[in-house]
């Protein structure tokens, strides 16, 4: 008889919870936050203070990003753009996950004609391409960083409406909600208690992902005029500012760039590590 | 004669899918339970007996008759009418507790909802889990962390929570293993004696509805075909069905 | 009786928490054998260690599992897909709804086996047309040509049952088969299986927590509990006359049908 070799048939299984990625990705949002909300405090220059003798310098020890045509410090810029772009963004996440979770929730609950009329509304919002939306939007309210906010919004929040309608109808039918109905929980109580603490996952999952994608549209609209208005820092509309000079003084265009690559980066896998986090199929992995 | 705790009367239910192919679950079904008394609902699955469970409770509407609780006609009302007088334990203990909340909220739950002070729920929570044999420790647990017979008891404090005069058991015992139905079951008939509760018992084991039940009722296709004393209809079936429910049993 | 399947002390874990403690038994040709056992009892784990289906986390620490001369935990995974399915077949407590809900019966059972076998359509059509006339299937070549939502649960897990064994294997382990099914349901799975063993020769492992199917199939009967072997015998010995104090409580915990007055 073989005598048994547990070490040629013992595999080594390494549990990879993606906790430490959470924890990573989790500091570099946090720093990003952090130093948008102490922009002000964190800059080396006004911001906002022109100073046409130092027009279009080059990066140096004095400017690490160099200066634009107005002689403003690009760091210091980009640095307070942080706080338009980050919070615009975070605003915009805030309303479309709240309006369509509500949105979601009630269809889901109420069913009927109710939730058909709604659900075809919101088919009729993703029906639209984004950004030409965006632009009709823009074009009826007129520019500005809100109006962009509410364009954005208005196309947006289906996604998070159909995630609520489909985790709450399955909700609906679990035992546990039957159970906590014969208790005599109101409705209000079964939503609140019962119903959305266990629909939140998939949604927050879906609402740290959109961060990154948000805050591109924002710079996107921007970009092309329809958000931030001059002179305020916004890292899309420094963009647009600064495009004519790309092939003279490319550093104008990269810096507020690069800020928006890295921003993006970062909450997209903190998005990513959130989902591999929550569920809990991606926690054991071989 | 005593009036009955639970009178149903031709209780029908219709689903109907997008509009179209209606599917008759419940026809036409009529049958009594007595105060204290345990009737079994036998049959096998898509025979409808849950759906006659989850109407009685008012979690579903039915399409046609009458329920009656205590006398009273409760077929119009919904399920907050009828939480005071009739409970629910459902198949599988764990997913009918809420999973992002302790055992002892859910124990609890109809304590508050009734205008209980949270202060006092907590001291009959511990009395709840100490009636069906669980030590108060499991107040604090969650679903996932229990096994399937403790949470099986947890959910059995939960509907004692408010006295209910009818308990309804959807499957009550057929995700257990056999040892630990046979303890949920006694402690059930113990109770059931103790709280004079009547219970509708609803299972697919004919071998358990004869041992537990005071009379069975066997559903097929939605409607009730044989009804009688356990060993009654067991011994000598009447129905075609029965007989072969039966000659199925390993 | 010649064993085909022999379990030597085997111990499994899952993430180094062993789950069955030294554990042999042996399986006869053409016998069946049940494992009866409640959740957790390792009975499941015994099954899957021998097709090497533990899943993450899952090894068979020590102890040899031996088949035709084969030590099945030692073969690469390419040698196991081999023997699984041709020799070793298996079936689970969903296997009718392993199928694919969008293709036909039929082609999903010609698709598994060419996995092993050059066999033409029609060729494969008549036997499994045959197989299923053998096992009193009643319109064998509807049910081929029926999509899985067409056919109800428990036709779906009898055709599942009568699938794995088209590839006339030696060996088939059934892992709960009918406990998902009616009992009307559940017992035609039983006949199917007996049918298979008297037709085909057919060895057969039961894992159930239904005592009445192993005591309407089984010839001998391995009762376990927390992944250890707590009584073993022929299967009206151990279930009438149990040896031991769990035995004795999991026997007592059935409820039995009193078919007679004053039974």
């Amino acid at each position: 008889m073989a005598v048994p070799e547990p070490t040629v048939r013992e595999t080594v299984i390494r549990g990879s919870n993606g906790k430490t990625r959470l924890c990573f990705f989790g500091v570099m949002a946090a720093l990003l936050i952090v130093s948008a909300v102490f922009s002000e405090n964190l800059c080396p220059y006004d911001p906002y203070l022109q100073d046409l003798d130092a027009a279009l310098q080059q990066p140096s020890a004095a400017h690490i990003f160099g200066t634009d045509r107005y002689g403003r410090d690009m760091l210091s810029r980009v640095i307070v753009g942080s706080r338009t772009s980050i919070f615009s963004t975070f605003l915009l996440v805030a309303i479309i996950t709240t309006f369509g979770t509500a949105i979601g929730v009630f269809c889901g609950w109420a069913r009927g004609r109710a939730d058909n009329l709604l659900m075809r509304v919101s088919d009729l919002c993703l029906a639209f391409p984004g950004l030409v939306f965006a632009l009709a939007v823009a074009g009826v309210l007129g520019g500005g960083l809100s109006n962009a906010v509410i364009a954005l919004a208005m196309i947006s929040w289906p996604k998070y409406a159909r995630i609520a309608r489909s985790q709450t109808l399955s909700v609906r039918e679990t035992s546990y909600l039957k159970a906590a109905r014969l208790a005599g929980c109101s409705t209000s109580r079964l939503i609140l208690k019962h119903i959305l603490p266990n629909i939140a996952g998939p949604i927050l999952v879906t609402a740290t992902l959109d961060v990154g994608t948000m805050m591109m549209e924002l710079a996107g609209l921007s970009f092309l005029g329809l958000g931030a208005k001059p002179p305020t820092a916004e890292w899309g509309s420094m963009m647009s500012e600064t495009r004519g000079l790309l092939q003279t003084v490319p550093w104008a265009v990269f810096a507020p760039g690069i800020a928006i690559f890295i921003a993006v980066m970062v909450f997209n896998l903190l998005g990513d590590a959130v989902r591999d986090w929550m569920d809990p199929k991606m926690r054991v992995k071989s | 004669m005593t009036t009955p705790i639970l009178q149903v009367q031709n209780l029908k239910k219709i689903f109907t899918r997008n509009g179209q192919s209606d599917f008759l679950a419940v026809d036409g079904v009529s049958f009594d339970v007595a105060p204290g008394e345990c009737v079994g609902l036998i049959g096998e699955s898509g025979s409808g007996k849950s759906t006659v469970a989850n109407m009685i409770a008012r979690l579903l509407n039915p399409t046609g008759g009458q329920i009656f609780l205590d006398g009273e006609d409760v077929t119009k009302t919904d399920v907050r009418a009828v939480c005071r007088k009739v409970q629910m334990i459902f198949q599988s203990p764990q997913e009918s507790f809420d999973p992002r909340r302790t055992l002892g909220d859910g124990i609890g739950e109809s304590l508050l909802t009734a205008g209980e002070p949270a202060s006092e729920t907590a001291e009959e929570v511990a009395r709840l889990l100490e009636a069906v044999g669980l030590s108060s420790d499991f107040m604090c647990r969650y679903p996932h962390e229990v096994s399937g017979g403790q949470c099986q008891r947890a959910a059995i404090a939960r509907a004692l929570a408010i006295e209910p005069k009818l308990l309804l058991c959807d499957e009550a015992t057929s995700a257990l293993d056999v040892t630990v139905q046979a303890e949920i079951v006694s402690l059930l008939s113990h109770l059931m004696r103790g709280h004079g509760m009547a219970c509708l018992f609803i299972c697919h084991d004919i071998a358990l509805a004869q041992s537990f039940c005071d009379r069975i009722l066997v559903m097929y296709r939605g409607k009730i075909v044989e009804e009688g004393l356990p060993d009654e209809v067991i011994q000598s079936p009447k129905q075609e069905y029965t007989k072969m429910l039966i000659d199925s049993v390993l | 009786m010649n064993e085909i399947l022999q379990y030597v002390n085997v111990t499994t874990s899952y993430n180094a928490v062993p789950v069955v403690h030294d554990v042999s038994f042996s399986l006869g040709e053409g016998e069946i054998l049940g494992i009866v056992g409640e959740s957790g009892s390792g009975k499941s784990t015994l099954l899957k260690a021998a097709m090497g289906l533990l899943g993450a986390g899952g090894v068979v620490t020590s102890g040899d599992i031996w088949y035709r001369g084969k030590n099945l935990p030692d073969l690469s995974e390419e040698e196991l897909r081999r023997l699984s399915g041709a020799e070793i077949a298996m079936v689970f407590q969903q296997a009718g709804a392993s199928f694919c809900p969008v293709r036909r019966v039929g082609a999903q059972l010609y698709e598994a086996v060419t996995a092993h076998d050059a066999i033409s359509e029609a060729e494969f059509t008549d036997r499994a047309a045959e197989l299923l006339h053998k096992l009193r299937f009643e319109d064998a070549s509807r049910i081929l040509e029926s999509y899985p939502f067409e056919l109800s649960g428990g036709m779906m897990q009898r055709v599942g049952i009568a699938a794995a064994i088209l590839m006339n294997p030696s060996v088939l382990l059934a892992d709960e088969p009918t406990s998902a099914l009616d009992v009307s349901v559940q017992k035609q799975a039983v006949e199917e299986m007996c049918l298979i063993r008297e037709l085909y020769h057919t060895s057969i492992v039961i894992v159930t927590h239904n005592i009445g199917v192993v005591r309407a199939m089984a010839d001998r009967v391995i009762v376990m509990k927390e992944g250890r072997i707590v009584e073993s015998g022929g299967t009206r010995d151990v279930l009438e006359n149990p040896a031991r104090e769990y035995t004795k409580k999991l026997m007592a915990a059935v409820p039995k049908l009193r078919l007679r007055r004053g039974a």
